[in-house]
């Protein structure tokens, strides 16, 4: 197990993914390769910020605008007869 | 469309207990129901859209009609995978098609794309344990936003489904008509990149 197989096996790593075998593998390289167990850790923070992360709140205009508009279009549908 | 295994290693940041009983209320007419549901996703399925489209005026129009197919079909949402799951597919493909027509000469997003092997980044710096604590949320977000919207739509468009929607492998390769194999390339792609463009943001030398 090299630096560059670590790379190339991240993603099924970081998602638990793999069999025992490679996983181990990599888990012992990462014990003795400092770089590697920080591209590790960053990539998974990276997933996990963005994973957690709240979306922004709507402007409260666009908020009202979009609901308006949108209820509006569902109401119309529901007085409609049901083909 | 067809149940595929659901993803199970992160515990669901998006789902509330009660969606299964508003989701059966919505069906039989309670239009309240309906309005409980847009009002606790859409915040989400517009920064969806907006992370797809890159366009506000895009967005807004996706997010409306996601919302409004989502009403229509209702009765054909079958509980076999989460509501939220299921809007996000409707929601994808409106932004999709939205982002087709505006850009139409880019690459084609179930192209097959030669991603080649990833080599070992140069900038090796850690983030100590909680980086993302150092910003405020809005400006937190503005810098996720920013970051991802750098990526090219191929790439962007994989890691929103997979790891801000929560989508197994296999349903992201549903959603976009591409195999396994290459949502799993375009995702390493996507999450070095983001790493590495984050990395000026969250490395410790230069906020401790």
């Amino acid at each position: 197990m090299n630096c560059r197989s670590i790379i190339k096996e991240l993603t099924n790593y970081l998602d638990e993914a793999l069999d025992p075998v490679l996983k181990t593998s990599i888990e012992k390289h990462l014990e003795g390769c400092e770089d590697c167990r920080v591209v590790v850790d960053t990539t998974r923070k990276t997933i996990q910020i963005y994973c957690n992360s709240e979306p922004a709140p709507l402007p409260e205009e666009t908020k009202v605008r979009l609901r308006d508009a949108l209820f509006k279009q569902l109401n119309r549908l529901r007085s409609q007869p049901r083909a | 469309m067809n149940p595929v295994e659901p993803r199970q290693q992160l515990p669901s940041t998006v789902v509330k207990e009660d969606e299964p009983e508003l989701v059966a209320a919505a069906k039989a007419g309670d239009i309240s129901a309906f309005e409980t549901l847009v009002s606790r996703y859409e915040r989400k399925i517009f920064r969806l859209a907006q992370n797809i489209t890159q366009n506000r005026e895009d967005a807004e129009d996706t997010m409306q009609e996601a919302f409004l197919k989502a009403y229509q079909h209702l009765s054909e949402f079958q509980g076999n995978s989460r509501f939220y799951t299921w809007l996000v597919r409707i929601a994808v493909n409106q932004a999709l098609m939205k982002l087709r027509k505006r850009r139409p000469n880019q690459v084609s997003l179930d192209e097959e794309i030669e991603t080649g092997e990833e080599s070992m980044p140069r900038e090796v710096e850690d983030w100590g344990p909680s980086p993302e604590d150092r910003y405020e949320q809005s400006e937190l977000g503005k810098i996720l936003g920013d970051t991802i919207a750098d990526l090219d739509p191929p790439f962007r468009i994989v890691f929103q489904l997979r790891d801000i929607e929560e989508l197994s492998t296999e349903e992201t390769a549903e959603v976009l008509g591409l195999s396994v194999p290459a949502v799993k390339s375009r995702l390493l792609r996507a999450r070095l990149k983001l790493r590495q463009k984050l990395n000026k943001y969250f490395r410790r030398s230069d906020n401790q």
